[in-house]
């Protein structure tokens, strides 16, 4: 009935989509999806990493992202430059980076194609293993700091008053979001990670009365999009990440000739 | 005085440079137990600042900043900026504080006025009422200082004095202290005990009468906004002869 890659395709896609929606909505809670996107843009740097210490390429991507992370985080305290601007300079240079170390090395050949817009119908059960157990520790950890989180994403100096380790937590974060986005790149690419992550959870805010429900609708959604796209792909013969991307755009918009708060417990 | 000898927070010679900007300067201050002590000063003048310094969110450069061991404080921010896009009750600000207790949310909502809007989205909610639900959250852990950063900020003249009487109100009930920040001055001066006219360095402090007569204090507001406060403070003994320079020092800005 199913292929077998075809199935494969199918849950890593959905595993993907499920760990996107929480994570989601707090990159749009906390306006950070220039900042996903700049630590996706250094994926290819990664994929030279892992290849010159011959490791596993999502180690290396993992490792490259969360130093970025890292870096960003102190770039943002300095004040001479807007973070939009450090952000488009980092995401911008480690795409470019990236492009010209894998030029230099000769003998290695990578679909750059892959790469940028995904490929998954391609995803190992390496992979699949890398979303699930990778991801759903992430998607664990996250459930652990929410409280707080949620309350430093409200108002960090008065979270930090009533005695939340902010910094800590802040960190925990940041390095939660480097790994998930180092692991969605399989399936959508690394041009179109941030689109997963913003756009389930900016459909789902119409219809959320809470922060839990809005992030359950939001991997709902992201569920639906990857279907959606994973069939609309093999109908129709069209590159699979974009299509996702392209049914969640679809669901967006649909989403406001639907009722506000149709998902509402009657407050 | 009746308080207590020890204070409850004691900022002491407190310089803060941050970057090459001098923004406070050998700055003191001390709260007693049940005390008001308000802090104001122009745009610009370090009030935020020194608020975060006492509640040790900003290091001094120089300087101490002692807190009574386990002192509980309660801290109203001066904004919050809340992005549209994170659906939340009041019920569920105030459920972050203090662990989903329906029936001590509902008390705190009442007692600052603001128990209508206990499911409505903060996003949603008026100046003052966002204000008073603030206020309600700072009493979440009954604290025994009150740290207020512009409590009446967005709200309408006639909501202001209401405000002020509220925040008079839960200090005598509760006892606590209260350490706040205002710009507008002759609201706060009916309801303050302590005021500390701060201007990156401290211009004069002392009770509400004792200060509006204080030269340094003319200087800062200029003479037309001193002789409107008399009304609220009953000054006899207005010095005139102070208009002049804050003529000129009103007209810079």
């Amino acid at each position: 009935m199913i292929d077998d890659f075809l199935l494969r395709a199918l849950l890593g896609g959905l595993g993907v989509a499920l760990i996107a929606g929480p994570f989601g909505s707090f990159v749009v809670w906390r306006r950070l999806a220039y900042f996903g996107d700049t630590l996706s843009h250094s994926a290819l740097l990664g994929v030279a990493l892992g290849f010159l210490l011959h490791t596993n390429l999502t180690v290396g991507i993992i490792v490259i992202c969360q130093l970025l992370a890292i870096l960003l985080f102190y770039s943002q305290r300095q004040r001479e430059l807007a973070s939009d601007t450090m952000l488009g300079i980092f995401a911008h240079g480690a795409l470019s980076l990236g492009l010209v170390t894998l030029a230099f090395m000769r003998d290695v050949r990578i679909d750059l194609v892959a790469y940028l817009f995904g490929d998954i119908l391609a995803i190992s059960n390496s992979d699949l293993g890398w979303i699930f157990i990778g991801g759903g520790a992430a998607l664990v950890c996250l459930l652990w700091i929410w409280k707080p989180l949620l309350a430093i994403t409200i108002h960090e100096d008065l979270a930090r008053v009533e005695g939340i380790p902010v910094d800590r937590i802040n960190w925990m974060f940041l390095g939660l979001i480097a790994l998930i986005v180092a692991v969605m790149m399989k399936v959508v690419g690394m041009l179109l990670v941030t689109a997963l992550l913003i756009i389930p959870a900016a459909t789902a805010r119409r219809f959320a009365g809470n922060p839990e429900v809005m992030a359950v609708i939001a991997s709902i959604i992201g569920c639906l999009a990857v279907c959606l796209g994973l069939y609309g792909s093999f109908q129709w013969d069209t590159p699979t990440g974009p299509t996702i991307v392209v049914a969640a755009c679809i669901i967006f918009t649909l989403g406001f000739l639907l009722p506000r708060g149709l998902f509402l417990k009657g407050q | 005085m009746n308080l207590s000898r020890q204070p409850l927070l004691e900022v002491f010679a407190v310089d803060l440079i941050l970057g090459k900007r001098l923004l406070l300067e050998k700055v003191n201050l001390k709260i007693g137990p049940g005390e008001i002590l308000t802090v104001i000063g122009p745009n610009g003048a370090g009030k935020t600042t020194l608020i975060r310094v006492a509640l040790g969110l900003q290091k001094p450069t120089t300087g101490t900043v002692k807190r009574q061991p386990g002192l509980s404080i309660g801290y109203m921010p001066q904004r919050l900026h809340l992005d549209p896009t994170l659906p939340l009750t009041v019920k569920r600000f105030m459920a972050l504080a203090c662990q989903n207790d329906l029936v001590k949310i509902s008390a705190l909502l009442s007692e600052v006025g603001a128990a209508h809007v206990i499911d409505s989205a903060v996003q949603t909610l008026s100046g003052g009422e966002l204000q008073r639900v603030l206020l309600a959250r700072a009493l979440v852990r009954e604290p025994e200082l009150l740290v207020l950063d512009e409590p009446v900020q967005g709200v309408d003249v006639h909501g202001q004095v209401e405000l002020y009487q509220l925040i008079s109100r839960i200090r005598n009930q509760r006892g606590c202290a209260v350490l706040m920040v205002s710009h507008d001055l002759h609201l706060v001066m009916a309801a303050t005990d302590q005021v500390l006219c701060l201007n990156r360095h401290i211009c004069c402090s002392g009770s509400p009468e004792s200060v509006t007569n204080d030269p340094a204090f003319v200087e800062l507001f200029g003479s037309a906004a001193v002789q409107s406060m008399a009304v609220y403070v009953h000054d006899k003994n207005h010095h005139h002869d102070h208009c002049e320079s804050c003529g000129r020092s009103s007209s810079n800005d």
